[in-house]
């Protein structure tokens, strides 16, 4: 009986070893531990065996069965893992095919740059104020202190726009987001006459100048100002605030330094230059060999725009200053040609 | 403007500074220099060592620098023939020390030919073999190095050099002929070696466009001293004795108008010989951007660069004659409308009545402050100019040519320094295009104290160069002295404005370095501007005026930073501006892109799709396509569209102000979104082929989705009466909470075909974000209920006439609470359902705040089928 055992055992083995899918261990499962299989025949024939016999006999038929079933379980562990393989295999993908398309919007990358500016001006708590494209002459030039025919004026030529019976006091598009300062800082006495509010405002938007429009210059542009007025204000703040400001926008360990230089609704007026950020100050082509690059122009309130604007001048003092996103967006990027702000080809504002 | 700095150093010690160093204080200081070119003088090696070095170099830097060992001064001892070539003349040379011989084809020298051991010998540039020069013969500046070679049959190892070779000037005629005291032997960067400031003169600098100016603001900056009656080393002669007849027994003065002319000087030179300046100061000229003419008008301009006034030369004759036996008087006055004048450039000039002329009692003489009259400008008769203007001169006859001429060179000359109206110079300079080195200064504001000094400078420039003996006096005519501007300054406005403590005797230092007086009282200063600034202003702005000066001088740099100590205001946001923001957001979202157009355009180029009668106009547009400002942003969209047309798929908008004309007043400028989408819905790839088109529902699934992101929740979609060129039955009005916001559809084809779009339908939209933005959102979430919804599906059959939206209300009403979702996914036309209908389905949501049974379901459905029935005469389909 053992020997029957052993070659029962030993037969099912040979066969479950070439068994390679999943029909064929169905099979083999109900021709070698199924009810009718040689093996439970075995155990259904034990009632006839001896008092000796069955312990034995009973062992050895068990220790089969557990042979042969964790056999068929190990086996058809290995059938499956064949085939997952095999569909993995067939599977495979050309991983460097194109992946599929999104379609999304982006911002037009004024806008972008706008918002960096603007953003990091509201850390800083200066608010955004908007005002009209088109303007008087009153309140773009002569509430900022450019006298009629001033030489100023011819650093910016502007638009006029056709107008009778306003001689004195022409309407053209604004050449500055300045008219702003004048706005907000009447806007803030009225709200309190008497002790007018402190003002920290960013002024952005776009603004004309009369040019031929050439890689270099363009009709319009975009401008951010910011504007500080209060009570002890001084150009020491102003280094201060601008250093900072040009520190969040360009680096913790940006360089900057302030050159002297006018405009006529500041004094004293500056020019800030920050290191170039394309070379690290060590000279390349979009700093012109300088190490320098310069981004913005600013100044203590001139007394005559404070006083325009309700403020004393006596009393209070403030700072000022403007950038061009543009500009901006045409250093870091090396942009030789400001036409494509206004060009719009999808295949230059699809990189930003 | 361009300063040598040779010019520089005749009023102040540069001693340890590089040109370098002085170009970075000035550029520090508010005088920015943009170039510099160095003419001799050694250059620094990262611009010595080729333009194109990728050193970093603080300045655009220019020029050629002179080797000291090889290019020096030499001294022509005779001048011969060459043996085979007529035109070229061998010269006998001493460098210093050896003797040489030179080839050269100097027109200027040729006249010498063969004339023997010359009696004087002729100071000239001499470059030994191995020098680098500019190629006197190349288009432009072309380095070359001089090498041995044989000229028909002459050794030439050398040569003796023109300006152009030097670097002086671009273009030149012949060789240098050095002033007779050049010493011999010496290099010639020491002894006319420079380097050129092109420096960017701010409005506010006017006072220092002139050499005086920059050498004041350096002395400044370093605290060195600065010695303005200095004369240029190179030139100081003797000065010829002043006598004769006082110019005041000659000449007298009469301003009609002092707001226009506040002073008026004149001095008088007699016996000048008119002839060429002493090189130096030709030199000096040219750098300086100026043509040397003769010594009579070089000492004007010489004058004008160095002090800054500009001063005008007559010929005291051509006045003397004029007035016959009566004293000659001058007269400034305004000009009567057309009036004429020639001025010295031939231009026969209408004047009109703001115009200011200096006249005699004959008529006018000149365009006061911006140019001369022809006719008493000061005259040279040499055969030299004559020749080279194209005059034929015959012995004993007066001269016949292109210009009327006087025969004979001016003998005595009478110097005018003058103060004008800034204002009115600009706008005379600006009406007859005339811009000129005096106008540029008078323009921009000239003190009136400069006008004596200048005329003195003049005279004595003239006596100097030109042998003229000064006769005594001048006539000076001032009726408008200006104000002398006193400021009080204490340290406390200092600490106030500059946030800087300095005391009184620190800021009265650094202003005083500035010529400003200071005096020192009762812990105040007095600051009284000093006799060359116009721009310092009194009380409050002259306050400001001041700082800045003392800022200047002390140093941006010495500033420190600090931090604002005042109170923040509250701070309180720009609503507007963030609700725009969100609606970009929302937009890119949906997947649209931005895009910035110009706000200039043409009625022409809306008129494609809407027309306006009435536009805000550009008085001086650049371009008639940009004549007027944009009354229709869509309009700017589609143009941007059609500019990509190529693209597959294009999906733009823009958010930006219209403007709409308010007759002689500014204009109204509502904002406005414009979206455009045209192409297919996918691009094309290799597992996409032959994606549909954007159509009407794609925009109209956009503007959902964006309405919804805006929080709106009353939207109701209508047929349109629009003005836009829309497809009459493929467009929409969107009403929100009643008010119509904006309207969508697909462009009509008639306006299509006004754009090279391709075959897609182009689906466009425009809304107007005044109205938008001032409706009311609605706020509020609806809860998700625990409870599992039942879905079903209805479809019915009714008359295509009825609109779907009109059968999703009734649905929504009938069902009421429960109906939470009415989605519809199918609409279907057959010849089975019959002609004239239409099959909608519909898929239904219950929701309650329990679990429904099927009978609760079935009772609200029958309802809604019931409703639909008797409203619309639906039938369910079965």
């Amino acid at each position: 009986m053992l020997d029957k055992l052993n070659e029962i055992e030993k037969a099912a083995l040979e066969s479950l070893s070439s068994i390679n899918d999943q029909t064929a261990l169905d099979a083999w499962r109900i021709a070698n531990v199924g009810r009718s299989s040689p093996l439970m025949q075995v155990f259904g024939g034990f009632g006839k065996l001896s008092k000796e016999e069955k312990p034995v006999v009973g062992a050895a038929a068990n220790r089969v069965k557990v042979a042969l079933e964790s056999a068929l379980e190990e086996r058809a562990q290995a059938v499956k893992n064949a085939a997952l393989a095999k569909s993995l295999e067939e599977e495979k993908l050309d991983v460097t095919l194109p992946g599929r398309e999104v379609n999304i919007g982006r911002l037009h990358p004024s806008t972008q740059q706008l918002r960096r500016v603007l953003s990091i001006l509201a850390e800083m708590g200066f608010q955004v104020y908007t005002s009209r494209e088109v303007e008087s002459d009153e309140m773009n030039f002569q509430m900022l202190n450019f006298a009629p025919h001033h030489p100023a004026r011819e650093m910016q030529d502007s638009f006029y726009v056709e107008a009778e019976g306003r001689e004195d006091n022409p309407i053209l598009m604004r050449t500055h987001t300045s008219p702003g300062q004048i706005r907000a800082m009447r806007e803030a006495v009225a709200s309190n006459p008497q002790n007018p509010p402190p003002i920290r405002i960013a002024l952005p938007g776009m603004c004309f100048r009369y040019e031929q429009i050439t890689a270099r210059s363009e009709i319009q542009f975009n401008q951010v100002e910011g504007l500080a007025v209060g009570k002890g204000i001084t150009f020491a703040d102003l280094k201060g605030t601008l250093t900072d400001f040009v520190r969040r926008m360009f680096g913790q360990d940006a360089r900057v330094r302030f050159r002297a230089s006018y405009f006529p609704f500041t004094e004293p007026s500056a020019e800030m230059d920050v290191e170039c950020f394309v070379c690290g100050g060590k000279g390349c082509q979009v700093c012109k060999n300088s190490g320098w690059l310069e981004i913005l122009g600013c100044g203590m309130v001139h007394p005559n725009v404070l006083q325009n604007g309700g403020y004393d001048p006596k009393i209070y003092s403030g700072f000022a200053w403007g950038m061009g996103p543009e500009r901006q967006l045409m250093l870091r990027n090396k942009i030789t040609d400001i036409r494509y702000f206004w060009g719009n080809d999808v295949r230059f504002l699809e990189q930003f | 403007m361009k300063l040598p700095i040779s010019w520089l150093k005749d009023f102040i010690d540069l001693d340890g500074l590089t040109v370098e160093d002085i170009a970075r204080k000035l550029t520090l200081a508010g005088l920015e220099v943009d170039e510099i070119l160095y003419v001799g003088l050694p250059m620094p090696e990262y611009a010595a060592s080729g333009m194109h070095s990728s050193e970093k170099h603080e300045f655009k830097t220019n020029g050629i620098a002179w080797d000291k060992e090889k290019i020096v001064v030499a001294e022509i001892r005779e001048v011969k023939a060459h043996p085979n070539a007529d035109k070229l003349t061998l010269l006998d040379l001493f460098d210093g020390q050896q003797e040489q011989v030179v080839l050269t084809g100097a027109p200027n020298i040729f006249h010498l030919k063969g004339a023997g051991k010359l009696e004087k010998p002729i100071k000239v540039a001499y470059a030994k073999e191995g020098s680098t020069l500019y190629d006197g013969h190349a288009e432009g500046q072309v380095l070359m190095t001089l090498k041995r070679a044989k000229i028909r049959g002459v050794d030439s190892y050398s040569m003796v050099c023109s300006e152009k070779e030097l670097g002086i000037t671009e273009e030149s005629d012949g060789i240098i002929i050095l002033d007779d005291d050049a010493p011999v032997g010496m290099p010639l960067a020491d002894y006319i070696g420079d380097a050129v400031l092109d420096i960017s003169i701010l409005p506010n600098m006017a006072r220092n466009a002139n050499v005086i100016g920059i050498a004041r603001e350096l002395a400044a900056l370093t605290g060195r001293e600065l010695k303005t009656d200095n004369r240029p080393q190179t030139i100081d002669r003797p000065l010829s004795a002043v006598n004769g007849q006082s110019v005041n027994d000659l000449v007298e003065i009469e301003i009609t108008n002092s707001e226009l002319n506040p002073r008026f000087v004149v001095g008088l030179i007699r016996n000048v010989e008119i002839k060429p300046s002493p090189y130096q100061i030709q030199r000096r000229l040219k750098l300086a951007g100026v043509r040397a003419i003769n010594n009579i008008v070089d000492a004007t301009n010489y004058a004008m660069i160095e002090l800054g006034e500009p001063l005008h030369a007559f010929d005291y004759d051509i006045l003397k004659e004029r007035a016959g036996d009566k004293k000659i008087k001058i007269i400034t006055r305004t000009a009567q409308d057309g009036e004429e004048l020639v001025t010295l450039d031939g231009v026969k000039r209408k004047l009109t009545a703001m115009n200011v002329l200096v006249c005699d009692e004959k008529g006018s003489l000149s365009l006061a402050g911006v140019m001369g009259g022809s006719e008493s400008e000061v005259y040279d008769a040499s055969k030299e100019v004559l020749d080279a203007i194209g005059v034929e001169t015959k012995p004993g006859e007066m001269p016949q040519g292109k210009i009327t001429s006087r025969g004979k060179s001016t003998v005595n000359v009478l110097l005018e320094g003058a103060a004008w109206n800034f204002i009115n110079i600009r706008r005379t300079a600006k009406q007859h295009n005339l811009p000129s080195e005096a106008s540029f200064r008078f323009s921009r504001g000239v003190h009136p104290a400069l006008a004596e000094t200048g005329v003195k400078r003049g005279l004595q420039y003239m006596a100097a160069w030109a042998n003229g003996q000064i006769a005594p006096g001048l006539v000076d005519v001032y009726p408008l002295k200006p104000k002398d501007s006193v400021v009080d300054v204490t340290p406390k406005d200092v600490k106030r404005l500059l946030g800087i403590e300095l005391t009184l005797e620190e800021i009265s230092a650094l202003l005083t370095r500035l010529e400003f007086k200071c005096e020192i009282t009762n812990h105040h200063l007095q600051v009284t501007a000093p006799p060359h600034r116009m721009d310092i202003d009194e009380g409050v702005v002259g306050l400001a005026d001041v700082l800045e000066e003392v800022a200047r001088s002390y140093g941006f740099d010495k500033i420190p930073t600090t931090t604002m100590s005042d109170s923040l205001p509250p701070q309180k946001g720009n609503p507007i501006h963030e609700w725009e923001e969100r609606l970009r957001d929302l937009l890119v979202a949906i997947g649209l892109q931005e895009v910035v157009t110009y706000r200039m355009t043409s009625p022409e180029r809306e008129s494609r799709v809407v027309t306006h009668n009435e536009y805000v106009r550009i008085a001086n547009p650049i371009a008639p396509e940009r004549s007027v400002l944009r009354q229709n942003l869509l309009a700017s969209v589609l143009e941007v569209a059609e500019k990509n047309a190529k693209a597959e798929s294009l999906a733009m908008f823009e958010v930006g102000s219209i403007f709409e004309p308010v007759k002689n007043d500014l204009p109204n400028e509502p904002r406005k979104l414009a979206m455009v989408m045209t192409g297919k819905r996918i691009a094309s790839a290799w597992d996409v082929k032959d994606s549909p088109t954007f159509d009407f529902y794609d925009m109209k699934g956009r503007i959902e989705l964006l309405l919804a992101g805006l929080r709106f929740t009353d939207i109701l979609y209508a047929e349109t009466e629009s003005t836009y060129a829309l497809h009459p039955g493929k467009s929409a009005e969107v009403k929100v909470n009643g008010q119509v916001v904006g309207v969508f559809g697909e462009l009509h084809p008639l306006a299509k075909e006004k754009y090279e779009f391709g075959d897609a339908p182009v689906i466009v939209a425009e809304f107007d974000l005044e109205k938008l933005r001032a409706l009311n959102p609605s706020y509020g979430i609806v809860p998700v209920s625990e409870f599992p919804p039942m879905y079903e599906d209805i479809a019915i059959i009714l008359d295509e006439s009825v609109a779907a939206a009109t059968v999703e209300a009734l649905i929504r009403q009938t069902g009421g609470k429960t109906v939470t979702d009415v989605r519809l996914f199918d609409v279907y036309r057959d010849e089975k359902i019959g002609a004239g209908k239409k099959s909608l389905a519909y898929s239904l949501t219950y929701q309650a705040e329990k679990t429904l049974t099927d009978a609760e379901a079935a009772a609200i459905r029958n309802k809604i089928v019931k409703r639909l029935e008797n409203v619309v005469g639906a039938k369910l389909r079965s």
